[in-house]
């Protein structure tokens, strides 16, 4: 800092400390996961397995996942187990937790991939917009716009864009990933993907067609929220002191708005789409049940429905260590793409 | 002050301003004016946005609380009511609500495959969305606000602590949280309206932990707070007296935000066969039960009570974007105006 190098060792001392907290924000996460999860609910296994198995089966399921060790070797295993990489077995399922992510978190991904880029299309085009015309019937447009679309529930307009998309206008395949008829050939697991990999024009059309109607549905509920928050970083941006000079020295509206106001106000918008991944992954469990999308959020409410609790803890294990990859992603861009983080 | 722009408005307090002192006496309406200051000074929209979004609220609040007197027919109601008995209970004939009729006159909404009549039930689903609401908040707020005075005020290590719980939590998804208290709290409870706010509940401590507690970080420094130490006020009556009435402002924000999420955590909720059990005539339950019914062409039980979340949401998100602009300063619009040359200063 005394160097007087404003770039290198700022950014250097952010991402440190940032990478120290890791861990602990990690752990944090992970001992939320195993009290929630462990600590309240009585027995899983009894849970799951119920009325319908012998005591002594019940017994020997108990003793396989370890529950009649004190709660603290519970405790430490679990950590061990998911340092290891190992989420534990369902009580329901011959596959391994891990095994289930594997197979089922790319069609995820790919819905939630495509849903972030259709919510930042129409956020920052229409909040923008409604900045641009502060206080115009286009502004109450554009907001009302975004909270219509946040409010109608994920699962409503998924089911109404079923009804229209494909039972009335038959233009949009509905469930699954793929027509029955495709064989895919598929080395990643992500279908698009795929598609391109291995030249099968007729899986990518396939794929893309399915990924629209979850996709937008998805995309539109966050969209909503990136609306607001274009509009409020757009607003505080074109009110700066530098937009008003370079308004100042004649600079056309348009290039103020385009090239000085646009890039700063989408900085935030980093901050807002790590936020906003929380949400991304609760929308994503809905889209997926309304659309029989064999993802992993269709999966953990199947497990919940179950009630097969080993399988949740590990899904929503999973599901931390994402929040966790996302957020340390995000703190680091945003330390690189913003010297006023760093301080 | 700008009043004379907005005199259309029907605002308790927009009399004009400048009468306040005269009657200073009465203590309540100089408090009253000054407490209705940033209503004034806000711009239309964000004005319009509150009251629309009041009325919006207000409308399924009185649906809510009149839902026996208003809805046409019970929750779960199959057969047409033929009279009263002596007790006042309703006598059913052998005459069944038709199944699955389109909207009509007898059935603005139509009939469900189990005979129920829709506007019924969407009429009643206010009452569970309401309940839940008011009972998801207190828990939230119980937990989160004094939690939040406690770490913001006391700080150190248990400040420190609480603050990165949150965080991991805050960071963690609210439909997951809810999903599995809901799915944890089944083992003990039976579903029903205790259940599913607590599953609601609990995912919004964190939001009202971080506000009050970084709140009271900053009004702690305020003289008053000095002043009343100094003199000897015990921590209790400090927070108690001083910091709490200060802080308790961004309550509203939160709350109306909060509660229009809860509306849809409820409702997800109800759709993935959580927290609240058929027949109860919850909204996302409902929706989830009309599945089939779209498949085969029965748009009508799936449309009204989905439409009934969507604009109870955007009821509630009104209100609480309106007042978020009325209380942050930063996006008034006339806040800024003729300031332009502080940096001469």
């Amino acid at each position: 800092m005394a160097r007087g190098e404003p770039g290198g060792s700022g950014l250097r001392r952010y991402l440190l400390t940032r990478l120290a907290l890791a861990p602990l924000f990690l752990l944090t996460l992970l001992t939320a996961v195993f009290v929630l999860v462990r600590v309240m609910p009585g027995d899983p296994v009894v849970a799951s397995l119920g009325g319908r198995a012998t005591p002594d089966r019940i017994e020997r399921a108990q003793q396989a996942l370890g529950l009649d060790d004190p709660i603290l070797v519970q405790y430490g295993r679990y950590l061990l187990d998911v340092l290891r990489g190992d989420l534990g077995d369902p009580l329901t399922d011959p596959r391994s937790v891990t095994q289930i992510v594997a197979d089922r978190f790319p069609a995820t991904v790919e819905l939630t991939v495509f849903a972030l880029i259709v919510a930042i299309t129409l956020g920052v085009l229409v909040g923008a917009f409604a900045a641009r015309r502060r206080d115009t019937v286009f502004d109450v447009g554009g907001r009302l716009l975004g909270i219509v679309v946040y409010a109608a529930p994920v699962f409503w307009t998924g089911i109404l864009a079923q009804l229209l998309f494909a039972n009335r206008l038959g233009i949009l395949p509905t469930g699954n990933r793929l027509s029955a008829r495709i064989v895919a050939d598929a080395p990643t697991g992500f279908y698009l993907l795929d598609g391109i990999i291995t030249l099968n024009g007729e899986l990518f059309v396939d794929a893309l067609e399915h990924l629209i109607l979850p996709g937008v549905t998805l995309g539109l509920l966050i969209g909503g929220v990136f609306i607001r928050m274009v509009r409020v970083n757009m607003l505080q941006t074109l009110r700066s002191d530098y937009v008003e000079s370079a308004r100042a020295r004649g600079i056309s509206e348009r290039r103020v708005l385009f090239q000085h106001a646009f890039r700063n106000a989408l900085i935030p918008i980093i901050t807002i789409m790590g936020l906003q991944a929380a949400l991304l992954l609760g929308g994503a469990i809905l889209t997926e049940t309304t659309f029989s999308w064999p993802g992993l959020g269709s999966a953990l409410v199947d497990f919940v429905n179950a009630r097969d609790y080993a399988a949740l803890q590990g899904i929503v294990t999973f599901f931390a260590l994402v929040v966790f990859a996302i957020s340390l992603l995000i703190d680091i861009l945003n330390g690189v793409v913003d010297p006023r983080v760093r301080y | 002050m700008a009043t004379g722009t907005h005199t259309s408005e029907p605002s308790p307090a927009s009399d004009d301003v400048t009468d306040a002192p005269a009657e200073r006496g009465s203590g309540l309406r100089a408090r009253w004016l000054h407490a209705m200051q940033p209503w004034r000074a806000a711009n239309r929209m964000a004005r319009g946005f509150v009251i629309t979004g009041m009325i919006i609220s207000l409308l399924f609040l009185a649906m809510a609380i009149f839902a026996d007197s208003i809805a046409p027919y019970e929750q779960d109601q199959y057969r047409i009511q033929t009279g009263v008995d002596e007790d006042g209970e309703p006598e059913y004939g052998d005459e069944q609500v038709p199944r699955r009729e389109a909207p009509s006159a007898a059935h603005p909404f139509g009939t469900t495959s189990a005979r129920f009549d829709v506007l019924s039930r969407v009429i009643h689903g206010a009452r569970i969305a309401i309940a839940v609401i008011v009972v998801s908040t207190v828990i939230a707020m119980g937990v989160g606000v004094p939690l939040g005075l406690f770490s913001g005020y006391h700080g150190g290590r248990v400040d420190r602590v609480l603050v990165f719980l949150m965080d991991a939590l805050y960071a963690f998804p609210p439909l997951v949280l809810a999903i599995i208290i809901a799915a944890v709290l089944a083992q003990y409870m039976s579903p029903g309206v205790p259940t599913a706010a607590t599953a609601v509940g609990a995912t919004y401590i964190p939001q009202y932990f971080r506000v009050i507690r970084n709140h009271t970080l900053s009004v702690k420094e305020e003289t008053f707070v000095e002043a009343a130490r100094s003199l000897g006020a015990s921590p209790r009556t400090v927070i108690g007296r001083y910091v709490f009435f200060n802080v308790v402002q961004s309550v509203p924000v939160i709350f109306t935000l909060n509660a229009a999420d809860g509306v849809l955590t409820l409702a997800a909720l109800g759709f993935l066969g959580l927290g609240i059990d058929y027949p109860a005539a919850e909204w996302g339950l409902d929706v989830s039960r009309a599945i089939t019914d779209v498949v085969s062409g029965f748009w009508w039980t799936a449309l009204f009570p989905g439409l009934a979340i969507t604009l109870l949401v955007v009821g509630l998100t009104l209100v609480g974007e309106g007042l978020n602009d009325i209380v942050n300063p930063l996006l008034r619009t006339h806040a800024f105006e003729g300031s332009v040359d502080k940096e001469n200063a």
